[in-house]
Formats: structure tokens, C-alpha cells, sequence
């Protein structure tokens, strides 16, 4: 029963695969990640700074409850052989750093990469007059210094494309349930809190 | 079909959404959800406008490529589908200035778009130097327990949060 569906699931995939192509594909993906942000009010400056005011909760809310549910879906189709991880390389260096300038903006600007294309689809004139060209200036900026940070600072502290489970030399699931627990906690505590 | 016109949802059910999506992604595309490096590249390209083929021999747009892949149309699609849900529930507004910003700094557009472009420009430099953003990091990294995003994901939060009290607390 298990193998007859799994096939039935390859078979699908293959199809669609050939049906829509891959860029298709990405916009369909959008269509429904912007629909669901927008639902979210993650499309909002007033939203994202709340957050990050510790006033509104729902980023955190909508961030931890993705996590847990596609962490769960990705371990147990990674179990079954149905898909790969693909975790980033990183470094002390490249994620402490880049994460604090990164949280600067965060706070500064009000929107991310992917709310700031939502808050556009919403109206937002602040996005997409002031934030956008930032971006794009300030990921061209990167690009101009990435020769130089490449060999220095980004390698401070390297530990390469390590998950939790390596980390720890443990069986993903020791680390899977636990932490889907653990979020689950704060989820529940954070509404008992009245946040 | 009630729930299509409503403005809010709750986070929950906003959030299982976002993650049965990453399991369809994963699955169909072998592509995490992640927008910031599309950014990127279109910074390339603006460049290649003005500068010429040269531009693609920098390293680092060698290293993400200057085409319009997968996660371009992810972002693209973003524009779109937020705009179908705020034109659906009533809620698309333009809006230059945000209503907690203008409570503390008052309506000036030309003051908030300074401001918006500063941070972007924070954004834009500190997520490809991080590697990815609260997409690529904070949700798609963090749930296949990468080590690399976990650090990224409390990083931003740090950052934020401890300049969005030195902008509203100190200095409004």
C-alpha cells in the first residue's frame, strides 16, 4: 500500500513536472506564499514592527507554526526517500554578522526580501519607492565587496552545510520531535500569555 | 468560498499553510522557499544595463547567476498573489507612509522613503552576506534544522527587535 502510493506520487510529480514548467511552477509557488503573507498581515509595516517591538505577535506566530509543520512534512518525506535536504553553508562569521546588519534593516525598513514583494502587491509605496531600490542597491554593494569578505571574514568560524542531527550525531527524529514539541510550547504559552 | 474575502486569517493557519507549501516546493520544484537572492541578481542585471557583459564576471554573480530562475518567479508571484488577497478582501490601500511610523514621525513621505531606502540598503547587503533572508533562513532553513539558519534566524530577531526599540523608544 505504502509503495503503490508512493509510485502514484512519483508518477504525479513526473507529469506535472512535464505539464508546467519549473519557472511556472515558481509563480504558482508565489501566488500562494503572497496570498497567505497578505492573509497574514505580514504584508504590513505596522505588523513586522510590532513584531519586533514585542507588541503584535503574528510574524512569530506564523513563522514558528511553518516551521513546525513543514519541518515535520520534510523529515518524513526525507524518510521516505521522497526529497533531500539542502541546508546553507555557514559560518560565525557570515551568520552572526550578515543576521545583526540584516535585523538593522529588518527594523529600519519594516518589510523583508519576501514581505517587501507582498507590502508592493498591497499598496505599500514606501516598499516599493524607498525599500526595493535599497535592496537592490545594497545586494549590489555585497557584490562589489564579496572578493575581499570571501577569503576573510566570511570563513571565520566555518562549519560548512551542518544540520541539528549531524551536529548532535543523532537520529533526525531525536531532534525533529523534540523541537516540534518545544515550539509547540512556546506557541501555546504565547497565547496563554494573551500576546 | 466566505474565507477568500476575509481580511485577516489566523497566524496558524497562515503559518501550516506556509509549510505544507515548503513540502510542495521541496517535492515538485527540489527548491526551497527563499526570495532574498533574487534581489541580487536583479542588482546584476541593472548593472549589466549600464556596464555591459563585464558584469557577469564579477565573482559573486557568478556564483547566483544573472537569469531569471525559479525563486525570481517566486517573488514575482508573491507581488501578485498579495495583491489577489488585498483586492479580494478590500484591503489594498496606497500608502505612502505606514500608520505606526507616521504616529511617531509624522506624514512626511520624503523622511519614511529616506528611511526605507537606508534599510533597504541594510537588508539587501546583510542578506547576502548572511546567506538568505526570513524566508530562505527563517523558514526554510530553520525547518531543516540547519545550524547555519537557526544562527541567522536569532540574529535577525536580535537585530531587529534592539533597533526597533532604539527608533521608537529613544528616538521617537
Amino acid at each position: 500500500m505504502q509503495t503503490s502510493k508512493s509510485i502514484d506520487k512519483q508518477t504525479q510529480i513526473s507529469v506535472a513536472k512535464k505539464g508546467i514548467s519549473p519557472l511556472l511552477w515558481g509563480l504558482t509557488f508565489g501566488i500562494v506564499f503572497g496570498f497567505l503573507l497578505q492573509k497574514g498581515g505580514a504584508t504590513k509595516y505596522d505588523v513586522i514592527v510590532g513584531q519586533l517591538l514585542l507588541n503584535d505577535f503574528t510574524v512569530l506566530k506564523i513563522m514558528l507554526s511553518a516551521v513546525v509543520t513543514g519541518m515535520l512534512g520534510i523529515y518524513a518525506m526525507k524518510s521516505l526517500g521522497w526529497v533531500q535536504l539542502n541546508p546553507k553553508s555557514g559560518s560565525a562569521g557570515m551568520n552572526i554578522i550578515g543576521g545583526l546588519i540584516f535585523g538593522v534593516g529588518f527594523a529600519v525598513l519594516g518589510y523583508c526580501p519576501g514581505t517587501i514583494a507582498g507590502a508592493i502587491g498591497n499598496g505599500a509605496l514606501d516598499a516599493l519607492v524607498g525599500g526595493l531600490v535599497g535592496i537592490i542597491i545594497g545586494s549590489g554593494l555585497f557584490a562589489a565587496l564579496y572578493p575581499r569578505l570571501s577569503r576573510g571574514i566570511l570563513m571565520k568560524g566555518d562549519f560548512g552545510d551542518l544540520t541539528l542531527p549531524r551536529l548532535f550525531k543523532v537520529n533526525d527524529w531525536v531532534i525533529v520531535i523534540p523541537a516540534a514539541i518545544l515550539i509547540i510550547i512556546v506557541l501555546y504559552w504565547l497565547e496563554r500569555a494573551g500576546l | 468560498m466566505e474565507f477568500l474575502t476575509q481580511a485577516r486569517w489566523s497566524p496558524y493557519a497562515v503559518g501550516i499553510g506556509i509549510g505544507i507549501l515548503s513540502w510542495l516546493s521541496f517535492l515538485i520544484s527540489r527548491e526551497p522557499l527563499a526570495c532574498s537572492t533574487s534581489f541580487a541578481s536583479a542588482s546584476g542585471m541593472i548593472e549589466k544595463l549600464f556596464f555591459g557583459k563585464k558584469v557577469d564576471r564579477k565573482p559573486y554573480y557568478q556564483k547566483i547567476g544573472l537569469t531569471v530562475d525559479w525563486q525570481w518567479m517566486l517573488v514575482v508571484g508573491i507581488i501578485i498573489g498579495s495583491l489577489i488577497s488585498a483586492l479580494l478582501s478590500d484591503d489594498f490601500r496606497w500608502q505612502w507612509v505606514p500608520s505606526l511610523w507616521a504616529a511617531a514621525f509624522g506624514g512626511n513621505p520624503y523622511l519614511r522613503i529616506i528611511v526605507a531606502l537606508v534599510g533597504g540598503i541594510c537588508i539587501g547587503f546583510g542578506a547576502r552576506w548572511a546567506g538568505g533572508c526570513t524566508s530562505g533562513h527563517g523558514i526554510s532553513g530553520t525547518l531543516q534544522l540547519a545550524v547555519s539558519s537557526w544562527i541567522s534566524a536569532i540574529s535577525f530577531f536580535i537585530g531587529g527587535i534592539l533597533t526597533a526599540y532604539l527608533i521608537f523608544i529613544l528616538i521617537a
